[in-house]
């Protein structure tokens, strides 16, 4: 499972490198999300940097239903998604690697989003250990429900506007805790941010296991 | 297949349900106003047993869609039940917050409030109205079948979870949770009569708009099957001539 995980996972990340899809456009998205909110909330007031965490969280909350819609887009065209199936790789394999796939490029995204909270919105970081334990488990959390989303709404043909009605309730929760536990690590409230790591790690947890267990029913038709 | 028809049984359910309903109607609004919420507090003749409803609803969804997931007990009856339930339970859903909205404003003052319960019972509307826009979409019949049914399953493994977030996320800005202002504890005992027809009431409600639906369901099927049918004798048709010809 492991290998065929890493061979999907590899096949993944060459596409996003080779076709710059993921540097060219959900990038700039992203940063773009950012300057919106500077736009629209009250840039002087310091409102942008106390609200730096949940701004932050939305801004990856969207650019991950484009790596979802995108992972799933370069399985829809030549038939890439029946080669999938035909090469009898292990379907939770090919579940772990599309999920590791997005987990990576979300994660670079949001080292790039960091970059431009601290620029565009003066936040200063700390509790960096926190910090980057949300990051890793809420990410781990968003690209496996997002990767089981993406099976399901895949092929369909109203899939662009189905997969956000889909998937955004689900990650409810992850935007809720991985929101409070950065305001924690950044300073703007006082919690107990590692209770809201745990509850993202149990998130992570149910649907990475979902993905492995479901992924091969999802894969057999359509 | 031939078309369902309308069964004597959802005849007698549906009669019980309506008196039940308009007992609850009358007999609710026939109770005397609280001195806090005035005649507000009558709302819970209806609110909670809403509530209930939609409860029931999604756990027959979920209940049906394992049914339709294991291939020992695979049978559209399932998918049919599953989708019927889930649009109950999406209508029960939002009256429950309409209620609790008409409620909440003339007692809390708002129409809304980001109170743990009201949050978690926004975002089931929500995850559930994501379960129908899916098993909505036009597609092969198993394929839709199946993933609607592993929507529902994800969506209501989601609901603890966005249970638990909203309810930490609510108590620690906020000191006391709203949910102790119902005035349950204090309650007359022509309050709790009356609620708890409603919950009968409600119940038969939903076990009458189930099958209602259900038959919908099948009904649209049947259509379905039969208009592809009519559809292939009319080319038939259209080619008969010139093969006479």
């Amino acid at each position: 499972m492991w290998r065929d995980a890493a061979l999907v996972a590899g096949k993944d990340l060459r596409i996003e490198a080779r076709s710059r899809v993921a540097t060219n456009q959900v990038a700039p998205f992203a940063v773009l999300v950012l300057v919106l909110f500077g736009f629209a909330l009250d840039p002087d007031r310091g409102i942008l940097s106390r609200a730096s965490a949940g701004l932050f969280w939305v801004a990856v909350l969207f650019s991950a239903l484009l790596a979802v819609q995108r992972s799933f887009a370069i399985e829809a065209v030549d038939g890439g998604g029946d080669g999938l199936r035909l090469l009898g790789l292990d379907p939770a394999g090919i579940f772990m690697g599309k999920a590791a796939a997005v987990f990576v490029e979300l994660a670079a995204l949001e080292l790039l989003l960091t970059v431009g909270i601290v620029v565009l919105y003066g936040v200063e970081l700390g509790g960096a250990g926190l910090m980057v334990a949300t990051a890793a488990v809420a990410t781990l959390g968003l690209a496996a429900a997002g990767t089981v989303y993406g099976a399901l709404s895949a092929g369909l043909r109203v899939r662009e506007t189905l997969l956000p009605l889909l998937l955004l309730p689900v990650l409810a929760p992850v935007l809720l805790s991985a929101t409070r536990a950065w305001e924690v690590a950044l300073g703007t409230s006082v919690d107990d941010g590692w209770r809201w790591v745990q509850l993202l790690a149990v998130f992570a947890v149910v649907y990475l296991t979902f993905g492995l267990v479901g992924f091969g029913a999802l894969m057999e038709e359509s | 297949m031939s078309a369902p028809a309308r069964s004597q049984a959802s005849f007698i359910l549906g009669a019980a349900a309506l008196l039940a309903l308009a007992s609850t109607i009358v007999l609710g609004l026939g109770l005397p106003p609280t001195l806090e919420q005035g005649p507000y507090a009558r709302l819970i003749a209806i609110h909670p047993p809403l509530a209930w409803a939609a409860y029931l609803a999604f756990g027959v969804t979920a209940l049906t869609s394992v049914l339709y997931l294991w291939p020992r007990t695979r049978s559209r009856v399932w998918d049919r039940v599953a989708v019927s339930s889930a649009e109950v339970g999406v209508v029960f859903t939002a009256l429950t917050l309409v209620t609790g909205s008409i409620w909440g404003r003339p007692t809390w003052g708002v129409w809304w409030t980001w109170d743990a319960r009201l949050t978690s019972t926004a975002l089931l509307l929500a995850l559930f109205l994501g379960y129908l826009a899916l098993r909505g979409v036009q597609t092969d019949v198993h394929t839709r079948a199946k993933r609607s049914a592993i929507a529902a399953l994800v969506a209501v493994i989601d609901v603890p979870i966005v249970h638990l977030s909203v309810d930490w996320w609510r108590t620690l800005h906020q000191g006391r949770s709203l949910a102790q202002l119902t005035p349950q504890s204090d309650l007359d005992g022509s309050y709790v009569a009356v609620m708890l027809l409603g919950f009968v009431a409600m119940t038969l409600v939903y076990g009458w708009l189930l099958i209602e639906r259900y038959r919908v369901e099948a009904l649209d099927e049947h259509f379905q099957d039969q208009g592809l049918d009519l559809a292939l004798e009319e080319r038939r048709a259209e080619g008969e001539p010139v093969a006479a010809r």
